[in-house]
């Protein structure tokens, strides 16, 4: 065989590989859309491509008076929203400390910081359960955006301090040698120039209360409050086959969105992550 | 000040007198130091002496009036007094070696720096911890906090039946240990539920790694076209949310109307497999679906890593004829496992804690005889199940400990050994 078919051959294989992958990942996304539009409301008769497909599924979720769904997308804006901002303030400042200061317990902070990250506030429900219950903020937002926060502050202040060591000190120390002081330096050399970053982890904060299930089910009791993720799920575990092409409607809203923006980003979050990890 | 009398100034008087904070700083004559530091720690006994007092009583006693005193408050008032505590320690060592050091510096006759620098010194060397401070609380409320309280848990006789207000909970030692070791019902489930966990987590992501690893050697060949675009659509999976893309699989793998089944089982083989009744074919499924998951974000990070090796190490290997079998074994393999290795590992601890996909795939159904969790149940759905299904707080809690234990252990040998962390302590 020449080397000119062993490569074609080659080329066939990697193609056809890619192509099998496509078909496997793009399947289900398809599939989904195509019940979305089916006028039927049950999985029962839908079919992937419909009839007499319309929109009344999407209609039904903003229009109909037994739709939550409205409530669910500000609930979940909102705590949205605080848990961006706050955890960007949090983890910056966490962050600054870490990448330019000596200070007791730093080289330990960083082994805690990559242990805790590997604990999922998951793992102590029972106790974020009744500790909430006992302080009276189980059943409200304010309790969720609390866990969000915390919780978020780990990975993130690694990920954030990953890039401030890539930002020279020389930077920061000409400025002292004017005369800036802490937060100066801070606000005017550090922040700026760590905005690439900084947008990534305000972006993943923001797009975690869209995506998260479990700790809404732990948090969130009545149904005025829940966020999307948790509303869509009981709307759709409650009578599965019933409900599902409604499902399939308002899970498209939230996908589609949140799919684009994390297509944009991910590659900021990979080159933060490895730098991270490599360099420290 | 005279040569004698800075002679006798004595470091260890004063490390001696700072056993009640601020004199030694005072004897240092750092008066005001020395007042700051006397009037903080009298404020920080009048404000917690009560609430450690009650605090140390609550942890040990558990309560003494049922009904009156709440178990739980008093345990999470408890683990409070443990971090001021703490805290307090942590201020108190510091206080002793700041007035050794002080003395020390007087005694050789160093100049008291003059009030302003010494405030600016102050200032500077308390910013960072300014800094941290804010997210450290809240770390510890939230994070660290819960994980004490759960481990507190795991050694009372918390359940449904013995729950506060209306009752005390008591300590009683490794009992809950005991009985998952010891009652067979337990312990059945202990090991098939903890063998499940670790075949899930080793299968699952190992998988998702290769597939990773092979996508993205194939698409980093430079012969491969429209590599942006293929590279969008291996992604995809990654960027939609979990647990839509779970809930779709569900409804596919349905046994009686999901797509798989009905439209590419039955007509090719004429039978259908029973995704979510069998044990064994909800895990088969289950883990395909998990591959299918995980994989986009391991190829993201390959395809990153791959990008960054530089094309002479391949140019070289392909001058000495070698094959590209060898080039993958000794180029490729050992610079992608380099610098994603810690990433890697996290992506198993992940699963290995991954409630998403079990929870909302079958609620970790099916139903199996003769044990308490169900059949594809890995251990932290079955912490979920015995908290909020059948309120076994103290026992689900016992088995969220062995597992952090499990997750920690794990986690802390692997980091010491990847090179790469120890970079990353050392800065």
């Amino acid at each position: 065989m020449s080397k000119k078919q062993k490569d074609i051959i080659q080329l066939i294989g990697i193609y056809g590989f890619i192509l099998c992958m496509t078909v496997i990942i793009v399947y289900p996304l398809i599939w989904t859309f195509g019940l979305s539009l089916n006028p039927g409301s049950s999985l029962y008769g839908a079919d992937m491509i419909p009839e007499n497909w319309s929109f009344k599924h999407y209609v039904w979720l903003f229009n109909s008076p037994d739709s939550d769904y409205l409530i669910w997308y500000k609930n979940t804006l909102v705590v949205a929203a605080v848990t961006s901002v706050g955890s960007t303030i949090f983890v910056s400042l966490v962050a600054y400390a870490f990448s330019r200061y000596k200070f007791v317990g730093k080289k330990h902070g960083i082994y805690a910081f990559l242990l805790l990250q590997m604990f999922p506030v998951l793992m102590a429900m029972v106790a974020i359960y009744i500790l909430l219950n006992l302080i009276g903020l189980l059943d409200s937002l304010w309790g969720l955006v609390l866990i969000y926060l915390g919780g978020a502050i780990p990975m993130n202040a690694f990920l954030v301090k990953g890039y401030f060591d890539t930002i020279p000190r020389e930077l920061d120390e000409s400025a002292r040698m004017d005369g800036a002081g802490h937060f100066r330096v801070l606000f005017s050399i550090m922040l700026p120039l760590a905005k690439p970053i900084l947008a990534v982890v305000a972006l993943f904060n923001f797009m975690t209360p869209f995506m998260d299930f479990i700790l809404p089910r732990i948090v969130l009791r009545s149904p005025e409050n829940y966020t999307l993720a948790l509303g869509l799920y009981n709307f759709v575990n409650a009578q599965f086959a019933n409900n599902f092409t409604r499902f399939a409607a308002g899970s498209i809203l939230i996908a589609v969105p949140i799919a684009f923006v994390f297509l944009m980003l991910q590659r900021y979050l990979i080159t933060g992550l490895t730098s991270g990890a490599t360099k420290g | 000040m005279t040569a004698n009398s800075k002679r006798k100034h004595q470091p260890k008087l004063a490390m001696f007198l700072s056993v009640i904070p601020g004199l030694g700083q005072m004897y240092n004559r750092r008066y005001i130091k020395g007042s700051i530091f006397l009037v903080l720690s009298v404020a920080y006994l009048l404000v917690f002496l009560d609430m450690l007092n009650i605090g140390y009583w609550g942890l040990f006693t558990l309560g003494e009036i049922p009904g009156v005193d709440d178990s739980r408050v008093l345990l999470s008032q408890g683990i409070i007094a443990l971090i001021l505590t703490a805290f307090a320690l942590v201020f108190y060592v510091a206080n002793v070696i700041d007035a050794k050091r002080d003395a020390v510096k007087l005694r050789e006759g160093r100049h008291r720096p003059p009030f302003k620098t010494a405030l600016k010194s102050v200032w500077d060397t308390s910013f960072p911890y300014l800094l941290t401070g804010p997210g450290l609380v809240l770390l510890i409320f939230v994070v660290i906090f819960p994980l004490l309280f759960m481990g507190f848990l795991a050694f009372t006789d918390y359940t449904l039946m013995n729950s506060p207000p209306k009752n005390l909970l008591h300590w009683i030692g490794f009992n809950n240990f005991k009985d998952l070791l010891t009652v067979p019902i337990w312990r059945t489930t202990l090991f098939s539920v903890l063998s499940w966990t670790l075949v899930w987590t080793f299968v699952a992501t190992t998988l998702q790694v290769s597939l990773a690893m092979f996508l993205a050697v194939l698409v980093n060949d430079p012969r491969v076209r429209f590599k942006k675009l293929i590279r969008t659509i291996l992604i995809l999976p990654w960027a939609v949310p979990g647990f839509v893309t779970i809930l779709i699989f569900t409804a596919l793998f349905n046994d009686n109307f999901g797509a798989i089944n009905r439209d590419i089982l039955m007509p090719l083989f004429g039978t259908g497999v029973p995704w979510l009744t069998d044990p064994f074919w909800a895990r088969v499924a289950l883990i395909m679906i998990q591959t299918w998951l995980g994989f986009p974000f391991v190829f993201a990070l390959f395809t990153g890593v791959l990008q960054s090796i530089s094309s002479e190490w391949y140019e070289a290997a392909d001058m000495d004829g070698a094959s590209k079998w060898q080039m993958f074994k000794y180029i490729t393999f050992p610079h992608l496992m380099f610098a994603t290795a810690p990433l890697l590992i996290m992506q198993y601890a992940g699963n290995f804690n991954n409630f998403n996909i079990i929870y909302l795939f079958n609620q970790g159904g099916p139903a199996v005889q003769g044990q308490n969790a169900c059949g594809t149940d890995i251990l932290i759905s079955w912490v979920y199940d015995l908290t909020f299904e059948s309120n076994q707080f103290g026992m689900a809690a016992a088995i969220s400990l062995i597992l952090g234990l499990i997750v920690a252990l794990f986690a802390f040998f692997q980091f010491r050994k990847t090179a790469s962390f120890k970079e990353g302590g050392k800065m």
